[in-house]
């Protein structure tokens, strides 16, 4: 089937689309957008959280055909043409990367985190980032880059 | 594979006749676990999404209508004075990706006896609102699960909506996994104090072949508050003992990769009694606010 989505900002249509394949697979296969990561296939790791219509949701768990027509966004919008955006600066520079395959999950969810609260308790941010897992497990650098993004963007409450 | 994508109630209700064995998508929680895994395939999707009128809740008639494609990040925000029980319960599901995806319909079309929203359903005796193109029906919550993963609807029924009434009373919820996230439960606990009527709904999820209530339990319970209902007395500790081994013994838990029967009688027990203690709390604590 065909699909069409807007994504990042963009008309985006493919052909031949499998009818039960996921959102996911559209992104990273027909797409050429391999930022969302393919990890546990079941909404178990967060590795491709995207917003979906505004909400953080995992496109492996979203049928492809269910896209048509909405908004998706997806890590490689967040940074603009010069520069990564305050979030993934914050990832980079609080040492918050390790082997990388959660990243562009946690930085969807952080993104989706600060813009909705503006600087988030650190209880807030376990319970916002709890279904992103990092099997490096460098939790405390990346609730320190939470902080340091919030920091940055002048959120207040 | 075909995928349907119905624009409107009726349109996906005459789907539902046409293709029978088409299979329901909601959030895709669950189906697109099994899809993803080659353990599904179905002939036919069923996508409910683009019907908006399951997307929404009304209240009337003193029940809320709690359309079968709201989520739970929704039940959660909006609905959480309303529906405390069910909240809570939706509060202890998956990721916030899982939330927004996720919906009470879908929990209840899967029917797993560990879908996390069933023990809150059963104690506040909902009821269950389901539709084909030869009208619609509905199903109190109690007689809807009829086994593993299976339910009293027709294979050309789908979810409407499932109707909750708001408490009179104090309502708690709690579940035991290996972590606070993103766990399907060892075991559930729900439970609603019915002051107006001077009775109890407990029901537990992941203890037996389907999510079921506890009614030996409610039934002692109901028998022990109706002195203490009027003073709001102080509960004894016995009560809440014995209220919390009657729910363990109304489980018919297996061993299984999450836990052992015998560790779900015990933390059944256990979480019946603190469920017990922090809603009797609440309800004595309401007096003095009000």
């Amino acid at each position: 089937m065909r699909l069409t989505c807007t994504v990042n900002g963009t008309e985006q249509e493919v052909d031949d689309v499998w009818e039960g394949e996921s959102l996911l697979y559209v992104l990273r296969e027909r797409m050429g957008l391999p930022g969302s990561k393919n990890a546990c296939e079941q909404g178990e790791c967060g590795s491709c959280t995207v917003y979906l219509d505004g909400l953080p949701v995992c496109a492996c768990l979203v049928a492809a055909g269910q896209a048509e027509g909405r908004q998706v966004g997806t890590v490689e919008g967040l940074a603009d043409a010069d520069a990564l955006h305050p979030v993934q600066q914050a990832f980079v520079d609080a040492g918050a990367v390790q082997c990388g395959f959660c990243t562009p999950g946690l930085l969807v969810a952080t993104h989706d985190l600060i813009t909705r609260t503006g600087r988030p308790s650190d209880a807030e941010t376990r319970e916002a980032l709890a279904g992103n897992l990092c099997r490096c497990t460098g939790y405390e650098k990346i609730l320190d880059a939470v902080r340091l993004a919030a920091d940055r963007m002048g959120g207040d409450r | 594979m075909e995928f349907l994508q119905p624009a409107t109630w009726a349109e996906a209700l005459e789907a539902k006749a046409a293709h029978p064995d088409a299979v329901p998508i909601a959030g895709g929680t669950d189906v697109m676990v099994g899809i993803n895994f080659g353990h599904l395939r179905p002939a036919l999707l069923l996508d409910l999404t683009r019907v908006d009128d399951l997307r929404e809740w009304t209240t009337g008639a003193g029940a809320v209508r709690l359309g079968a494609g709201v989520s739970y990040a929704r039940v959660i925000t909006e609905l959480g004075d309303r529906l405390p029980g069910l909240a809570m319960a939706a509060r202890t599901i998956g990721s916030p990706q899982i939330r927004n995806r996720g919906t009470v319909g879908g929990n209840l079309a899967t029917a797993s006896p560990a879908g996390d929203a069933h023990p809150a359903l059963l104690a506040a005796d909902a009821v269950v609102e389901v539709a084909s193109v030869r009208g619609s029906r509905r199903i109190p919550v109690t007689d809807f699960y009829t086994g593993v993963k299976r339910t009293a609807m027709d294979a050309d029924e789908l979810i409407a909506a499932v109707h909750v009434t708001p408490p009179s009373g104090p309502q708690q919820y709690s579940k035991i996994g290996t972590r606070n996230a993103m766990v399907i439960a060892v075991a559930a606990f729900g439970l609603a104090l019915h002051p107006d009527r001077r009775t109890v709904g407990a029901a537990i999820g992941s203890a037996a072949p389907t999510p079921r209530r506890a009614p030996a339990a409610e039934e002692f319970l109901a028998g022990e508050l109706d002195a203490l209902w009027e003073s709001r007395a102080e509960l004894p500790t016995e009560v809440a003992r014995r209220f919390g081994e009657l729910v363990a013994a109304a489980s018919s838990p297996i061993d299984d990769v999450r836990g052992t029967a015998a560790y779900r009688r015990h933390a059944l027990s256990v979480m019946a009694r603190r469920a017990l203690t922090w809603a009797w709390t609440d309800y004595r604590n309401d007096a003095k606010g009000a």
